[in-house]
């Protein structure tokens, strides 16, 4: 097994590597992709059309919204499908098992948490909100929404943390989410436009074409990180658990 | 609604949402929301067909999030394109989906109790995904939605026994391997054309004539083999049959018909559509080595598929199987071979869904698909298998289903252009299907063990108790949707020369070679 | 051997991110394929996801350019807040000229690898899952283990349905549910000696619903003589 591995890398690296000498050289400006009329596109117009400074924010949730959309689902079907893979079905006795922790939480560390855990979510949201004109957007701060769940859990314990966030509540909320992301997009389709043509917002609401982009790029924004914050949690609970959401680390 | 087409996807997506939002609470609305969804899908997906019949131009194109190709360039944003081959796969796609949603109320509730809203959800985003992919006109959206399809796919599998989960983990590795490859050709095709839309990327191709570059050829090779590995052709198919066959009824029904026949479409989307079929069939090494690996393929499935003794992993090395057949019709670079190549993809669909139909309901009733456990099914449950069979013969190739017709076209294909190695292994893999399914009739159907020896007291006597062969039929949920398939095979089968027609349709515009060349 | 022209200034000196790319990846590849460990196998599934990062963003690199976040100067929203100057406030956001345009990286790979990395994420939370349950089910994560322990519960349930009608079969089947009720018989001597490790592992919960037989209760069926139906139609 090992041996035929070694030649089916070999081979692959060969191959890649004689691509290689064909790229463009290192950096420049005028290779296909650096230049090509989609790529000029969207760092000269970015602006014109949506009024967003961060290009990859507007590339992201607008030109290539429908990615997204299916990016955040992805998001979604891996909380369902690890949840629902470790729920239920038979287990090994509590007996068999190889650790078991057994701890008061310790008062320093959950002092410290108490602290931080609102500074981090401040800044969770400083994350999301301003990927508009920073990096950023709705996947990191969702993650760093999720991370301070995980933390409250990691001083505390997992009993803490569910208690603030329920798991049937994390999908209600990843659900909701989807529903925020895909219910733009829709609404802009009701209002006369294509699916995610946010431009059409601004028949329904007083701003610009432009504008209506730009905001409902935040939306679409809120959406995200309400789905990634959840499943991000849901994940942590269900693996360091074995589903059992009762006892982890 | 004048766009169906942005539809087909998003009616089963607020489907799946909506039934993780009903999850804990209300579980028994799950399957509702899934039928009503689907009927909507399958609603939306017959006028997307119509209208692409009825255009001009034979596609419907949808720019999703407004970004129109008059006032933008091509590939700014996300585009679906529908064409007849496109339309007719999404039809397919939702149609499948429809025919399981209908069959899966039983299984889903013994197989996977408690976990019912996920496993809708999990089911319909993989029906989502699926129906996105036969759509998308972007090369890199593609992937986001193949990724779709196998996410899903890992946790509708693994949901079931552990056995499944231990099954899963193969699918898992070699699905992301091959999932990774394809999206690195699209990096290699990007870096060499600036765009990641389908029709933009061969524009650019022709423009500059990129037909010798290796970083062109390398991302050809590189998508291809992603697509062959997500298609579970020979070599590749190692994670196939233990998770079609350890997976649990409802999943193995949806996946089978489906994935690997979609995964086919991907490959001649990217051979027609992004590649063009002058840069693939340029080079004549492919056109040399893939019919030969073909055959290879076929023979070792078709052996293998002697060697089961278990209905549900039998049919899984006929899937891989019926993979080589459609891979050597695109391969055999012939008019006749791509119709009978598509035309086989749509047919192999209903008669894989049959007959995974079929065994599901083996399953429920007998406990058990193995070849030992099934004696006297034609006296217990007549209906199931006349369904179950009409696939069987239908893979076959027996004249009134549509297996007859789309194998005739892979066999012309593969006379018009020589390939007589393709046209001898399709006729030795056609008797490895005869001998499979008689024996399977002989063993439902008579008191012979595998020996010979006979176990019934003599004529017409199956050596079973009345208890044993009394009329049992399946429940109408899982029997109804069998009967609809095996219907759905045999209309296919008569009303050939429409979708042919389409078809023909479809490809006029490539300059593919129609007849024998003579010097 | 640095000449101009060569392959290793090629490989090495002009495209050392290309290079280093496929060295990831051919790592990552190499764990998914030849580690028997489960879990370094989705540690080689990470690398060779991360490799493909490297070499998309590799892409968007543009030489003298900066990151795809407009410079003050051309923010749409900087004309917006200065009204003093009347013909920037009038004309509002500008396309930008080409000479502009090279200032800025390409922002495309950069979004499509935020969608690979997250795809990437989802990926391996559900490995990760299946591998859990794997460990839940069979007691271990290293690949032969496993399989051994797969084509045990493959041929113990293919094995249900011979009991009847006793015929000959193949050797290979024979062979290898001989050694399938070999392992289960030391099992159960291992059972009877009472090591705590060992009875944890030959309770997997395939085995309780293999046969009617066994299936009634773990305790008779531990007590039971072995050499139980399976050897007697084997005779």
């Amino acid at each position: 097994m090992k041996r035929v591995a070694v030649i089916v890398v070999l081979l692959i690296g060969l191959l890649l590597a004689w691509a290689v000498r064909d790229f463009p050289s290192w950096g420049d400006p005028h290779a296909p992709a650096s230049s090509s009329p989609v790529s000029s596109h969207f760092i000269s117009s970015t602006g014109v059309d949506t009024e967003v400074p961060n290009m990859v924010t507007a590339v992201l949730a607008d030109y290539r919204g429908f990615d997204t959309m299916f990016e955040t689902v992805v998001v979604f079907i891996a909380g369902l499908a690890v949840v629902s893979i470790l729920r239920g079905g038979p287990r090994r006795r509590t007996r068999d098992r190889e650790f078991v922790v057994n701890f008061e939480p310790d008062l320093i560390v959950t002092n410290t948490v108490r602290l931080i855990v609102p500074v981090i979510q401040i800044f969770a949201f400083y994350v999301l909100a301003h990927g508009h004109v920073s990096p950023g957007g709705g996947f990191q701060g969702g993650v760093a929404m999720g991370a301070s769940f995980i933390l409250i859990a990691l001083s505390w314990d997992l009993k803490t943390a569910l208690a603030r966030f329920p798991l049937d509540r994390c999908f209600t909320v990843a659900a909701l989410g989807i529903v925020i992301y895909a219910g733009i997009g829709l609404l802009s389709m009701f209002l006369g436009g294509e699916f995610l043509d946010y431009a059409h917002l601004a028949e329904a609401f007083p701003v610009s074409p432009e504008m209506a982009r730009y905001h409902a790029m935040l939306g679409v924004e809120i959406g995200v990180g309400f789905t990634v914050t959840a499943i991000m949690f849901a994940l942590y609970a269900s693996l360091s658990t074995d589903g059992r959401m009762r006892d982890g680390l | 609604m004048s766009d169906p087409i942005v539809w087909i996807v998003l009616f089963p997506l607020f489907g799946a949402v909506l039934c993780a939002l009903a999850g804990p609470w209300a579980r028994t609305i799950c399957y509702p929301v899934s039928i009503l969804s689907m009927i909507a899908s399958v609603w939306a997906s017959v006028n997307t067909l119509l209208q692409a019949v009825e255009a001009s131009t034979h596609e419907v194109s949808y720019i999703l999030g407004g970004w129109s190709l008059d006032l933008f360039p091509r590939g700014v944003g996300i585009e679906f394109r529908a064409d007849i081959l496109g339309g007719l796969i999404t039809l397919v796609v939702t149609g499948v989906g429809l025919i399981v949603t209908l069959y899966s109320r039983l299984p889903v509730q013994r197989e996977t109790p408690g976990k019912e809203s996920m496993y809708y959800g999990l089911f319909l985003l993989q029906i989502a995904g699926l129906a996105g992919i036969a759509l998308t006109g972007d090369a890199f959206n593609l992937y986001v939605l193949i990724e779709v399809a196998a996410l899903t796919g890992y946790g509708l599998i693994a949901l079931g026994s552990n056995r499944a989960a231990a099954a899963t983990f193969n699918y898992v590795i070699l699905g992301t391997i091959g999932a990774s490859f394809y999206l690195l050709g699209v990096g290699y095709l990007y870096l060499k054309t600036g765009t990641l839309n389908m029709v933009g990327i061969r524009e650019v191709i022709e423009a500059n004539q990129m037909y010798d570059s290796p970083a062109m050829q390398v991302a050809f090779v590189l998508v291809l083999l992603g697509i062959l590995i997500k298609m579970a052709f020979f070599p590749f198919h190692a994670w196939l049959p233990n998770a079609y066959c350890h997976a649990p009824t409802t999943t193995s029904c949806l996946l089978a018909p489906l994935v690997t026949k979609v995964m086919i479409y991907v490959m001649i989307r990217m051979i027609l559509t992004v590649f063009g079929v002058e840069f693939t069939f340029e080079s004549t090494l492919w056109t040399e080595v893939m019919p030969w690996l073909v055959v290879v393929a076929i023979v070792c499935a078709a052996v293998m598929a002697l060697a089961q003794r278990e209905i549900k992993r039998m049919l899984a090395y006929l899937i891989v199987a019926e993979v080589g057949y459609m891979v050597g019709g695109v391969w055999i670079y012939n008019y006749y071979g791509l119709i009978g190549s598509i035309f086989h993809v749509i047919s192999d669909a209903c008669m894989t869904l049959c007959l995974f139909l079929g065994a599901g309901i083996i399953l429920q009733k007998c406990k058990t698909t193995h070849f030992d456990g099934l004696r006297g099914l034609f006296a217990r449950m007549p209906l199931t298998m006349i369904g179950f069979f009409i696939g069987g013969f239908s893979i076959i190739g027996l004249p009134p289903t549509c297996g007859f017709f789309s194998k005739w076209y892979l066999i012309t294909g593969g006379m018009v252009s020589e390939r007589w190695e393709y046209m001898v292994t399709l006729m030795f893999s056609t008797m490895v299907m005869v001998i499979l399914f008689f024996r399977l009739i002989e063993r439902m159907h008579l008191a012979v063990s595998e020996s010979g020896q006979n176990l019934g007291k003599g004529h017409g006597d199956l050596g079973l108790t009345e208890r044993q062969t009394r009329f049992d039929e399946a429940p109408l949920s899982m029997l109804i949707p069998l009967l609809l398939a095996a219907s759905v095979v045999l209309i296919v089968g008569v009303y050939n020369q429409e979708i042919v027609d389409q078809i023909e349709i479809f490809l006029q515009p490539f300059d593919l070679p129609t007849g024998v060349h003579y010097e | 051997m640095f000449e101009e022209g060569s392959i290793f200034t090629q490989l090495l000196v002009e495209r050392l991110n290309y290079f280093i790319y496929v060295v990831l990846l051919l790592i990552g590849l190499w764990a998914m394929i030849a580690k028997n460990n489960l879990i370094k196998k989705l540690i080689g599934m990470s690398i060779f996801q991360t490799a493909i990062i490297l070499f998309y963003v590799s892409i968007g690199v543009k030489e003298g350019a900066t990151i795809p976040i407009y410079l003050p100067e051309h923010d749409p929203h900087a004309s917006h807040g200065s009204a003093e100057h009347n013909d920037a406030a009038v004309s509002g956001p500008q396309v930008l000229e080409v000479s502009e345009v090279s200032g800025y990286t390409n922002p495309l790979p950069h979004v499509l690898m935020l969608t690979a990395i997250v795809v990437g994420v989802a990926t391996l939370g559900l490995a990760l899952s299946i591998c859990l349950r794997i460990y839940r089910g069979y007691g271990t994560v290293e690949e032969d283990d496993l399989l051994l322990k797969l084509e045990q519960e493959d041929s113990r349930n293919a094995g249900g349905f011979k009991k009847r009608r006793p015929r000959k079969r193949p050797s290979s089947t024979k062979a290898s549910s001989g050694a399938a009720q070999a392992v289960s018989s030391e099992k159960s001597k291992s059972d009877r000696a009472g090591q705590g490790n060992r009875r944890s592992r030959s309770k997997s919960p395939a085995k309780k619903t293999q046969s009617s037989s066994t299936s009634d209760g773990k305790k008779p069926a531990r007590r039971r003589p072995r050499p139980k139906k399976p050897k007697e139609r084997d005779s």
